[in-house]
């Protein structure tokens, strides 16, 4: 194999340049560095802050967005790396002013005390479900565990959980 | 983090001949490592080549039973994949059991390999680390170390090897192949994976510029009744103190096949060849699988705060061997 008959792809960077991403259905263009992360790109550029920033090194789950229908970790995603998918995050999950089922869910239970980890606890719980691991407390314990709440609102998020499970007519 | 260059390859060979152009170039599949690494200035590429685009992400059966998994297959889908989950459920149930479920819709098969270790030291730019900082000494030696390694440790190095994955790969006889500027080769996944010696920065024969293309699992019909267990301290998203891939053959109560390895234990994937050895031709009972385990074991290296290993790795092996005969009797 010889280098000189491949040819090779463009290199960008590393100074900033135009970034297309998709976010929330919307296409954005942004003025972006190779190594500015999704989360970055999405609280300081585009101004979506329901994303939260916890640890920074994909341990906490805060950061949670769905990139093509996928729940990732946003904080160890370089925005970059996001052109030609579709990036979902909070702020796309509700229609119209009527929160999603499961936010709603999340109100009436009281799923949260101080609110940080529950952006991407919601983002994960309806991708929980969408992956059909909800089928009881234990399973959505265990895959939830990336998400993790430090006010210990645990109970009440797979409460929220079950009601829009069931409310679905069981796992889908 | 520094600045850095990007390139979406659509070709394998192009991502090869970039990132073999460039010193200071690194693929960059899942990211989950790397991206963190690099922020945390452990790991200082100039250029990441995105190789995501590349079509190496599936999971393919082979004529003879085995499986052919695409380096670029994600966790999450290996895990599922039915032919893992029916032939090699070890497989499935050490994937499901690593990381969280966002970690594994990112994280790759290949990448999995390549992760690097978790040791506090290495992670930390401003503490001695040999593996890292070639020379610069351990920290963990003298340091904390509950959670390193008992196998396979020099006194360069006693970092554990992370991977749930890779210890299920090295029980089943895996095979990495591997693609590069010169051409293709393969390699046994047991010599995939380097012990620490005296060059603990040296943790795979992969040279610059070369990518991993596929994991290949041969036929194991043993392997269908096969475990992976895994003790840690939280149930859930934590990384093993002890884990265990184990298939057994029993014929007329004797054993006649076992293949096991450990994680959690081992500064690589730790496959339990004197254990293995113990096992064969011996009633398939308690008493043999302890004594396989003490086997085992007898070559443990424990340091003051991780001597806990040595039995909790021997209980690991015996309870996946019970496990797995309290499944034959049913």
């Amino acid at each position: 194999m010889s280098t000189d008959v491949i040819s090779l792809p463009a290199t960008r960077g590393p100074e900033a340049g135009t970034v297309m991403l998709s976010v929330n259905g919307q296409q954005r263009e942004l003025r972006l560095e190779p190594r500015v992360s999704l989360l970055d790109a999405l609280r300081e550029h585009l101004g979506l802050t329901g994303s939260k920033k916890g640890c920074d090194q994909g341990t906490c789950g805060a950061c949670t967005v769905w990139v093509d229908g996928r729940r990732m970790l946003a904080c160890l995603t370089l925005a970059v790396t996001c052109e030609g998918r579709e990036v979902t995050t909070i702020e796309g999950l509700s229609s119209d002013g009527e929160l999603h089922p499961m936010q709603a869910a999340f109100v009436d239970r009281d799923a949260f005390q101080c609110g940080y980890c529950t952006p991407g606890q919601i983002m994960s719980a309806v991708a929980l479900l969408e992956e059909g691991r909800a089928a009881d407390d234990a399973e959505i314990a265990e895959w939830m565990s990336g998400n993790i709440c430090r006010c210990a609102a645990y109970p009440n998020i797979r409460a929220a959980i079950r009601d829009v499970r069931d409310a679905a007519g069981g796992e889908r | 983090m520094r600045p850095l260059s990007y390139a979406r390859a659509d070709d394998a060979s192009a991502a090869i001949a970039l990132v073999a152009a460039h010193p200071e170039g690194a693929f960059l599949a899942g990211g989950t490592t790397e991206i963190d690494l690099t922020r945390q200035d452990v790991l200082r590429p100039e250029l990441l080549v995105d190789i995501n685009h590349l079509p190496l992400d599936g999971v393919e059966d082979l004529p003879d039973g085995g499986l052919r998994i695409g380096a670029l297959a994600r966790m999450s889908d290996v895990a599922r994949a039915p032919a893992v989950t029916e032939r090699f459920p070890m497989i499935s149930q050490a994937l499901v059991l690593g990381a969280s479920a966002q970690l594994r819709n990112m994280a790759s098969m290949g990448g999995n390999l390549c992760q690097r270790v978790r040791c506090g030291y290495f992670r930390d730019v401003t503490s001695p680390c040999n593996k890292r900082d070639p020379g610069s000494g351990c920290g963990a030696l003298d340091g904390f170390h509950r959670g390193h390694a008992i196998l396979g440790v020099s006194d360069q190095c006693i970092a554990t090897h992370p991977s749930d994955v890779a210890v299920a790969l090295v029980a089943l006889d895996a095979v990495v192949h591997i693609r590069g500027p010169g051409g293709q080769r393969a390699i046994g996944i047991d010599d995939f994976f380097l012990l620490p010696g005296d060059t603990p920065d040296r943790e795979h024969p992969l040279d610059h510029g070369e990518l991993i293309t596929a994991i290949e699992v041969p036929a194991l019909p043993t392997a269908r009744r096969s475990v992976y267990l895994k003790f840690r301290d939280r149930q859930s998203y934590e990384f093993a103190l002890a884990s265990v891939a184990a298939a057994i053959r029993v014929e007329d109560g004797t054993v006649t096949g076992a293949r096991l390895a450990l994680g959690g234990v081992g500064t690589k994937p730790w496959r339990a060849r004197r254990a293995e050895a113990a096992l064969f031709g011996q009633p398939a009972s308690e008493d043999s699988f302890a004594e396989a385990a003490r086997e085992e074991l007898t070559q443990a290296t424990p340091r003051q705060q991780n001597a806990f290993k040595v039995e909790l790795a021997r209980r690991v092996i015996v309870r996946a061997l019970n496990t797995l005969m309290d499944g034959e009797a049913r």
